[in-house]
């Protein structure tokens, strides 16, 4: 582990409960987030990356999700094994997060100030006014007009985009070191997209806080990530600093992401258009996942689930034609 | 004016033609009813002028709408005519009652609220488990078993077996609390079972639906307890179905009193108007029948009230 790494992901596997018993949606995920870094996350609708992100402060819906392998490493604790008590320290302290849907994630029967200050009075023991006009200090910063005024609402009363600054006004409250923002911009019109990526980033700037931001959509990613982890079908398949990426994708997954957004070259574009689908958690397929869509497949891929290899420094594929190819011999 | 008088005005408006409706349809029930009130209560043995005698001073020679016009007039002076049988006006006489099914209803009414909002609130919380499935189980029994038969089965046990409680009568609560308590507690407890039935269903149901939406999970997220998810973030959300299940019941009991009135000997509206319907006393009869529409159509603009006081949503529209 980094000596910078804030967070630390090891080997982690997550199963769901279902009909056939528990299934396993994402396999050995490790990835570091360094502190103040940005670390993006892609993949199509389907690769794990809500999974793996409500993993790290145990969000899953109660009873339903298991971590049966693997650690999320804090500070030199283990957030998989903590107790509740000391995770709730965590959750809205440390670690924060920002959800997709901004018009359902609000409760809609609390003023905006009583939802953003509960952090703040819970972690911090502010009182209710001093909450208050710390709420409206937050609006402000969240670029919000008319904060006092609007402090007092409730979420009904408010647009999409300003719910998700109100969103994000409730998860930086307590100065986290990292932000999770799952989708922050996926329900939002185009224009307001920017916006709130733009504040995202300015916030990420004067605040100094980590922030793993997870996109379908490559644009974002190129335009803030350092490094980028690439998942499919529930594990990591790249991963790389995003300069990299970009200029070098080494798994033909990465390749086909990156052909579908040359192709049309449109900002915003979503991924989606390498032929055929996302394999369902519980489908059985031998060795490599990506196979059945993958235009280089060779025997080799059947016989065994590939490793994540290391080709270069920062730079970790999971293929094994390409990784055979690309790897230090000395290995 | 603040929006919340001017919501009360409208509500208070917009029931003044149920409160029309529901006078005129006290006044048909008795019409309706099959057999001539003037012979039955001029009895058996009657002539006929004596029927007529009776007709007379009833006034039901009069044309029918001259009759509904008396109606009127008696609900407009406040007294509702005079009993045939008790010697006094029906208004006096529903007074004297209203204390002891009021305090029935609303002693009831509390020990229904927490138990069955909390009971609710727990299967929901444990849902699929034991919890849930005891919890489940006690509240359909409480649902199906009919009231009059573990009224029943409580007297016999408790009152003469055990001796816990009086069989019956009744103590008003300004001449000894202590006693009115222990009149009433039975069968407070008694009408309570049905109500805290219903009632956990309703809240649970209405806790799984918030449990499910993504604000819980941002509440969550933000390090929130348990114990203040469930008792801010998910019931404040599922308060409208509670108070919505709150009046059902109130409207509930008013029939459940009858019944366990009748039981526990209490001297309440529902034992009145049972003694009204035996006596063919059909002024009184009438009379209940207009309070208790009158009741439910105030139990209605109470939830109405409380439901934009609940949810901000429908607050100012
Ligand atoms: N609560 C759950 N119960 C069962 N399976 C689940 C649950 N949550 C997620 N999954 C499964 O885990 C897999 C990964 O889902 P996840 O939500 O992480 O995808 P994602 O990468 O975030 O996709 P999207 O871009 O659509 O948000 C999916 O196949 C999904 O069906
Ligand atoms: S391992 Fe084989 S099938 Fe999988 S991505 Fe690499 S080349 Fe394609
Ligand atoms: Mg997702």
């Amino acid at each position: 582990m980094p000596a910078d790494a804030l967070v630390s992901i090891r080997d982690l596997t997550v199963q769901f409960r279902t009909d056939r018993g528990w299934v396993s949606a994402i396999e050995d995920i490790s990835l570091d987030i360094n502190a103040g870094e940005c670390l993006g996350v892609v993949g199509e609708s389907g690769s794990g990356k809500s999974v793996t992100a409500l993993s790290i402060l145990r969000l899953h819906a109660r009873g339903t999700a298991r971590a049966a392998r693997g650690s999320i490493m804090l500070d030199g604790r283990d957030l998989l094994r903590a107790p509740e008590r000391d995770l709730r320290r965590v959750r809205g302290g440390d670690i924060a997060m920002v959800f997709q849907d901004p018009m359902s994630s609000l409760n809609p029967v609390l003023t905006i100030a009583d939802q953003i200050s509960e952090s703040l009075r819970l972690h911090q023991g502010l009182s209710r006014a001093e909450g208050r006009s710390r709420a409206i200090e937050l609006l402000d910063l969240v670029r919000i007009a008319d904060a006092p005024r609007r402090a007092d609402e409730y979420p009904h009363r408010l647009s999409g985009g300003m719910r998700q600054r109100v969103m994000i006004a409730i998860a930086i409250a307590c100065r986290p070191r990292l932000l999770i923002a799952d989708e922050p911009t996926t329900a939002l019109d185009v224009t307001i997209q920017a916006q709130i990526l733009e504040l995202l980033r300015d916030l990420r700037a004067e605040l100094g806080m980590a922030v793993m931001m997870i996109s379908h959509d490559l644009g974002v990613i190129a335009e803030f990530a350092h490094r980028v982890v690439v998942m499919y079908a529930g594990r990591i398949v790249e991963q790389a600093p995003v300069g990299t990426l970009f200029s070098a994708p080494r798994h033909p997954y990465t390749e086909g992401l990156m052909t579908s957004l040359r192709g049309r070259d449109i900002p915003g574009q979503r991924l989606g258009s390498i032929p055929g689908r996302v394999p369902d958690p519980d489908e059985s397929i031998p060795g490599c996942r990506f196979g059945p869509r993958c235009a280089h497949v060779e025997a080799v891929c059947r016989a065994a689930v590939p490793a994540l290899v290391s080709i270069s420094e920062n730079h970790d594929v999971r293929c094994t034609p390409r990784s055979q190819a690309l790897a230090p011999a000395c290995l | 004016m603040t929006p919340a008088i001017r919501l009360i005005l409208i509500k208070l408006l917009q029931a003044v033609p149920v409160v029309l409706i529901v006078s005129i349809l006290a006044f048909l029930v008795l019409n309706l009813l099959p057999g001539d009130p003037a012979v039955i209560i001029a009895g058996d043995q009657a002539t006929p002028a004596a029927i007529e005698a009776v007709r007379h001073s009833l006034g039901l020679d009069r044309p029918f709408i001259v009759q509904l016009g008396i109606w009127f007039l008696h609900i407009v002076h406040g007294n509702f005519g005079n009993s045939l049988v008790l010697n006094q006006t029906v208004a006096s006489a529903m007074l004297q009652r209203l204390p002891v099914t009021l305090s029935l209803a609303g002693l009831s009414l509390a020990i229904t609220l927490p138990i069955g909002i909390g009971l609710g609130s727990l299967a929901a919380y444990y849902r699929g488990s034991w919890i849930d499935s005891s919890v489940m189980t006690v509240a359909l029994v409480g649902v199906s078993v009919p009231s009059f038969w573990v009224a029943g089965l409580a007297v016999a046990l408790f009152s003469v077996v055990l001796g816990w409680f009086p069989s019956s009568g009744y103590v008003p609560f300004a001449q000894n609390p202590a006693q009115w308590l222990r009149a009433l507690l039975l069968p407070s407890i008694i009408l309570s079972l049905f109500e805290i039935g219903f009632l956990s269903r309703m809240t649970r149901s209405a806790m799984l639906d918030v449990f499910g939406q993504d604000f819980i999970r941002t509440a969550r997220s933000k390090g929130i307890s348990e114990w203040r998810i469930v008792s801010k973030h998910a019931f404040r959300n599922a308060l409208v179905m509670v108070i919505t299940a709150t009046g059902i019941l109130l409207s509930a009991a008013i029939g459940g009193s009858v019944v366990i009135e009748q039981v526990f000997a209490l001297p309440g509206v529902g034992r009145l108007v049972v003694e009204g319907i035996l006596a063919r006393d059909y002024p009184l009869v009438q009379g209940v029948m207009l309070i208790y529409g009158l009741t439910f159509v105030l139990i209605n603009l109470i939830v109405d009230l409380a439901y934009s006081f609940a949810d901000p949503r429908v607050r100012y529209d």
